[in-house]
């Protein structure tokens, strides 16, 4: 029943990612002429044109370009980025631009998660088993502030603060890729410091949320009434039936990031993966976006498998039937 | 020699302010010895669950305590300070609550539930607390004690995990047990062996208990004493043999009566049978149906097998059974909503579509179903009227002052005032709504109306004012019933016929008298002898004969080969029972036993 | 020993009447008045905004404005300039005024959203329906289209598909509108669900009833309390997402002025401390907690069911 349970998810997350690149695919690529119209620009005549589509295989069946790209990205080959994200870059393998930005981009998510999840299931836990004190609410308002507004309202007034008024950090994080030690730890501090504040607020409410369901359940009652110490009622008796729910939180909320990166390279002009996709999008280099596109959503998608399989696993109806 | 528990003057708030004005309770007395069993009844809503749950000091989310003592031993327990009541609760008074399925933890093992309490009072080491417990499992009758404790809360049956919960009660060895309702979420024949079971390990182990329960026959099995409760007072309090015998309030007088089916009705009017009446007002036969969803064998889940039924016009079919044994299912066929398998639905001989899009707007007309929750049934944004308004003009074209006075006459016949034609159900009672609920079918003017458990939601009173009503239109309309319900008692004082359904198969069928004395099958013997009577010796009465000892711990099992029954059954005979279909005998015009044992033997096996 | 009052048996409309509950009342706690407030000041400042605005949006304010008497500069910097009696929120990179673009940019960043979010939930709603409704086919055919859209990120959704059709009014409200369209049909086809299999809709089908009457009749009026909490989730999310494009340069195009788009033209500002960008992003994020604050309070009155919806 559990390896039923975890092959079926499995099977269902290679579906979605194919499903995914046929969407990306459809979504770029289902105007034959655009890439080559964009190549050639003004300079485009009619010969040129149906040259150029012949060489990238253009006039190819969509479906049958659909099959050389997904067989490239497997094997690898990301392709060439075709109309060049600025001058000179024209015809750089999309691996080579991406390796170092994704680098980059795994340094930052990476520092906020291991930030943000100890911070914020600790917040969380201790607003639900304090639910109703002036703590709990203070954590409540403060983070349902947090998660309506704009990211860039958070990082513009940090930067406002941190770095403009105080002066203890640069404003922007550049990163050459050869800092080391200090040098980079103050440039990723801000970019990461924005992130922090907006993941952690999802995933507080939510970890507040899923505990006082538990909470509210008989069995809880039963637990009080059986006069257990509240510290134990909350690690042992709720915290096992919303491990499934949190991390579920836990997970979408990194996958959130996504969106929360892509904002916050921008601000801070981090040269990560997701800035590379908006210049992209901007210079229309379309080979280029669906390579990014195709691995945040592959991320994504790997999070909420991970996420669904640790509910599996914290469900004992799953690991021991009847 | 002062109390075990005193409650005095106890006054209990809601905090919600200006919704609910009046006290939860108000200023409640009461006193219970030491090993001595006292049972609080009342209805929903009178208070005893929050009487209760004082004796521990806990007052639900939402509710407050304002006034008066509760003491324990003579500790003050509404005073103490938080950790002295998290010293008393679990040690010295323990609860029981009334679904143990909720009350269990899903995430963790039995064992360390049961135990947990003890050992973090530090009562007991882990090792003499997990003996402690396997020692309750084996008093309290629970299969392999030993090993029990290993299992998480969904492996074993809902009967065992009631038990089992006495098991985490009574671990500590607590001086007072408050158990809220223990039983009343079992069916009959599991209630009898929990009942059994809780009854001899509280005498066991010399606790007191707070008995709360709305069920004044299984009180007399249990309690010493009683108190009645009505809307947060206590209305009477006295022995269980003055309380059943010389009630003093009109409150207690009336849930007596609303318990004990009165004699004459009981065994239905005798000229239930006139022979002329040839064409039946719906007839079903061979039924078969189920459910999509495959079993492992890859089969699909039938839920009812081979049904035959018949109801005369102008009578009423009791359907008696357990949960799961396709009551519910066969009032969902013949209306339609879910198409049979096979077989047919006859309405006045005219044989029906299986499915309700095919039937004809007048056959549907002709037969109404009345659901069992009107909570649901009701949708909560449409005004009385509107509910009763739509079929009169779905079917009839009525509209205006003609609509609007038989609106008038519906809520009359329910006897509900004219002015509820502006209410939402959200403002009416729970008995208010099934009127409602019952008034909507009322509206078609139905040959047929199907009831699916229609009072197995409302308090006892609330419910037997609902059968007097039935028994009313059913005079006054001519229409017949299809009376469905898990509850003996209700379905002998209303039904002229009863068909008894187990795991999907009728096994017995006849006028209500005839299937309600001997000969018995052997499962209608089991029925009849769980229904707790208003005797205080039932209990012992009642477990000294097999046939309610055999079917303990043997869960319901949905068959293909040979007789559902057997394996519950006292009388089975191995090698037949369980391979082949067991024969119909007809011992009458209409009455028939479906058994392997002949009609002599199921005669001479009776009992009273 | 008083007999009860209301005892049982006497008549029986009485009997079953002793414990009538009063219809609860949906009660705004100070937080979600105050947020009322907030969103009434921006309804109003979308329709006379532009009326009431010191200057036009693409006016630059003339040098001669800033000039200070006493200092001799007579070409005072127009671009950046603090908050002042010239201009009460400042300027921007450009030296127009901050408060005139931000009225302006008020219509644009509402409107469209709103649009969006309206035409996201006629779509939403209506296929949540049919899919609740229509049968298993029609049902697991939506819903898996759906778990697709939903598999991916909505930001990256919207980069993709604004690489491919460029960025313009149409292309932005069709691609929010179905981005969020499918979290509504989750939710839509949830709630429908549920009521589908409620006994009152069984009782509406024995009695004959047609699909379309019971839609209209018993699934509509069940949805719309519960809905109408998510519809304002939902417009939050989608003003977040319009002004995220925005602000990366993909959303509403200059000279348009919008609030996201407005962050991004003063970011340049931002390190020699002036407000220009935080003004627009402020004004923003008092919509969208009022907005939440309002949406938290309705929730409170029906059992918080959508509290936890997060997509």
């Amino acid at each position: 029943m559990l390896i039923r349970a975890v092959l079926h998810r499995i099977a269902t997350g290679l579906v979605t990612l194919v499903v995914v690149s046929v969407l990306i695919f459809l979504g770029t690529s289902v105007l034959p002429g655009d890439v080559a119209s964009i190549i050639l620009g003004q300079m485009a005549t009619p010969e040129s044109l149906a040259a150029l589509r012949s060489t990238l295989g253009l006039d190819q069946p969509a479906y049958l370009r659909y099959f050389m790209w997904l067989g490239d990205l497997l094997s690898g080959d990301l392709g060439i980025s075709k109309a060049g994200s600025g001058a000179g870059t024209g015809g750089t393998p999309i691996s080579e631009m991406i390796a170092p930005r994704l680098a980059n981009t795994v340094h930052l998510a990476g520092a906020v998660a291991l930030i943000a999840v100890p911070l914020s299931l600790g917040l969380g836990l201790a607003a639900a088993a304090r639910a109703g004190t002036r703590l709990d609410r203070s954590i409540t308002l403060t983070t349902l502030g947090l998660v309506s507004v704009p990211e860039f309202l958070v990082a513009t007034a940090l930067v406002l603060v941190v770095a403009v008024y105080l002066g203890w950090l640069p404003a922007t994080a550049y990163v050459s890729g050869t800092e080391t030690g200090t040098a980079l730890l103050k440039a990723l501090a801000l970019p990461t410091l924005t992130l922090v504040v907006v993941a952690s607020s999802q995933i507080i409410r939510m970890t507040r949320a899923s505990v006082l369901n538990v909470m509210s359940s008989p069995y809880i009652e039963m637990a009080v009434l059986k006069g257990l110490p509240r510290r134990r009622i909350v690690l042992r008796h709720a915290l096992p039936n919303a491990v499934g729910p949190i991390v579920n939180v836990i997970a979408l909320n990194l996958a959130y990031l996504v969106s929360g990166v892509v904002i916050v390279e921008t601000i801070f002009a981090y040269p990560g993966l997701a800035k590379l996709m908006v210049d992209a999008v901007q210079t229309r280099d379309l080979p280029l976006v669906q390579a990014c596109a195709m691995i945040f959503c592959s991320a994504y998608i790997v999070l909420v498998f991970i996420a669904d399989l640790a509910s599996i696993l914290s469900n004992p109806r799953l690991r021991y039937p009847r | 020699m002062a109390a075990l528990l005193e409650i005095e003057k106890l006054v209990v708030n809601a905090t919600g302010g200006a919704d609910y004005p009046a006290p939860v309770i108000q200023g409640v007395s009461l006193q219970l010895e030491a090993g001595e069993v006292l049972a609080l009844i009342g209805e929903s809503g009178s208070g005893k669950t929050t009487l209760a749950l004082s004796a521990l000091g806990y007052a639900k989310p939402g509710l407050e305590f304002r006034a008066g003592e509760v003491r324990l031993n003579g500790d003050d327990i509404l005073a103490m300070a938080p950790d002295e009541k998290r010293s008393l609760r679990g040690q010295r008074v323990a609860y029981l609550a009334q679904s143990a399925a909720a009350a269990f933890n899903p995430a963790l093992r039995i064992g360390a539930q049961v135990t947990e309490a003890s050992v973090l009072h530090g009562q007991l080491s882990q090792a003499e607390a997990d003996r402690r417990a396997a020692d309750l499992y084996r008093a309290l009758g629970l299969p392999d004690p030993d090993h029990l404790g290993r299992r998480y809360p969904h492996q074993v049956s809902g009967g065992q995990l009631q038990r089992l919960m006495a098991a985490m009660a009574l671990c500590t060895r607590p001086d007072l047990l408050v158990l809220d309702e223990p039983t009343t979420a079992l069916d009959v024949t599991t209630q009898i062996e929990v009942l059994k079971a809780f009854k001899d390990v509280i005498r066991q182990e010399g606790a007191a208990a707070l008995y709360v329960t709305h069920d004044l026959s299984v009180v007399a099995q249990i309690a010493d004493r009683i108190a009645v409760l009505y809307a947060g007072e206590i209305k009477e309090y006295g022995s269980v043999d003055e309380i059943l015998h010389r009630p003093k309030h009109r409150y207690t007088r009336q849930l007596i009566d609303a318990v004990r089916p009165p004699p004459d009705t009981a065994l239905g009017p005798l000229e239930a049978k006139d022979a002329e009446q040839d064409v039946p007002a719906l007839e079903v036969t061979n039924l078969t149906a189920g459910y999509g969803r495959k079993q492992a064998s890859g089969q699909l889940l039938k839920v009812l097998r081979d049904v035959h039924i018949r109801v005369e016009r102008g009578h009423t079919l009791g359907v008696i059974g357990e949960s799961g044994c396709g009551k519910s299912t066969l009032a969902r066929v013949i209306s339609g909503l879910l198409p049979a398998m096979q077989g047919e639905v006859r309405l006045k001989d005219e044989p029906l579509e299986p499915s309700l899009r095919q039937r004809e707007r007048r056959q549907l007309q002709e037969i109404q179903f009345v659901f069992q929750m009107a909570d649901n049934a009701l949708n909560p944004h449409q005004r009385v009227d509107q509910l009763l308004g739509r079929p009169l003009e779905f079917y009839f074209g009525l509209s205006g002052d003609a609509k609007k006075q038989r609106i008038a006459e519906l809520l009359h016949m329910v006897e509900l005032p004219p002015e509820f034609s502006g209410r939402y159900p959200e403002e009416l009672s729970g008995g208010q709504k099934q009127r409602i609920n019952l008034a909507r079918a009322l509206a078609a003017s139905p040959e047929i109306l199907l009831c699916d458990e229609v009072i197995s939601a409302l308090d006892t009173i609330i419910g037997a004012s609902i059968i007097r009503l039935l028994k009313r239109l059913r005079q006054q309309t001519g229409v017949a019933f299809v009376f469905i319900s898990h509850d003996l008692s209700a379905v002998a004082s209303f039904a002229d016929d009863i068909a008894v359904l187990y795991a999907g198969q009728v096994v017995e069928q006849g006028p209500a008298r005839r299937v309600l004395a001997p000969p018995y099958h052997p499962y209608t013997r089991l029925l009849i002898a769980s229904v707790p009577e208003l005797d205080s010796s039932w209990l012992e009465r009642t477990l000294a004969l097999r046939e309610t000892r055999a079917s303990i711990d043997q869960a319901v099992e949905i068959t293909d080969r040979g007789c559902p029954f057997y394996r519950r059954c006292p009388v089975a005979i191995a090698g037949t029972c369980d391979r082949e279909t067991p024969p119909s005998h007809t011992l009458d015009q209409g009455y028939t036993i479906v058994c392997h044992r002949s009609e002599a033997e199921l005669r001479r096996g009776s009992f009273s | 020993m008083s007999p009860p009052v209301d005892s049982p048996s006497d008549i029986s409309h009485s009997q079953d009447g002793s414990r009538e509950r009063p219809i609860r009342r949906l009660r705004f706690s100070t937080a979600g008045k105050t947020g009322i407030a907030v969103i009434l000041f921006w309804s109003a400042m979308v329709l006379v905004g532009p009326w009431i605005a010191p200057y036009h949006e693409a006016e630059f304010l003339d040098e001669a404005l800033f000039i200070v008497p006493g200092l001799d500069d007579p070409y005072p910097a127009t671009d950046f300039q603090p908050p002042g009696a010239v201009a009460w929120l400042g300027t921007d990179y450009l030296g127009r005024d901050t408060l005139s673009r931000l009225l302006y940019g008020a219509r644009t960043t509402i409107g469209i959203s709103l649009i969006a979010t309206l035409l996201a939930y006629l779509i939403g709603i209506t296929l949540g329906i049919a899919a609740a409704a229509g049968g298993r086919v029609l049902d697991s055919s939506l819903s898996r289209l759906n778990d697709a859209v939903l598999s991916m990120p909505t930001i990256m959704l919207g980069l993709v598909v604004i690489s491919a059709y460029g960025s313009s009014l149409p292309v932005l409200i069709a691609l929010t509108s179905v981005i969020y369209a499918s979290s509504v049909f989750r939710i839509a086809r949830a709630f429908g669900l549920d009521i589908m299999v409620s006994d009152f809709v069984d009782a509406a089908r024995v009695r004959g009833e047609g699909l379309g009457w019971i839609i209209r009749h018993e699934v509509l009026p069940g949805m719309i309390l519960p809905m109408a909490s998510d519809f304002g989730l939902r417009f939050v999310y989608i003003i977040l997402f319009l002004s995220g494009l925005s602000f990366l340069g993909l959303g509403v195009q200059p000279p348009q002025s919008d609030w996201g788009g407005m962050v991004r033209e003063n970011l340049a500002g931002l390190p020699y401390g002036a407000i220009a960008p935080l003004v627009p992003a402020l004004a923003i994020a008092t919509l969208t907690v009022a907005i939440n604050l309002v949406v938290d309070d309705i929730s409170a009155h029906h059992g918080g069911k959508l509290a936890g919806e997060i997509i």
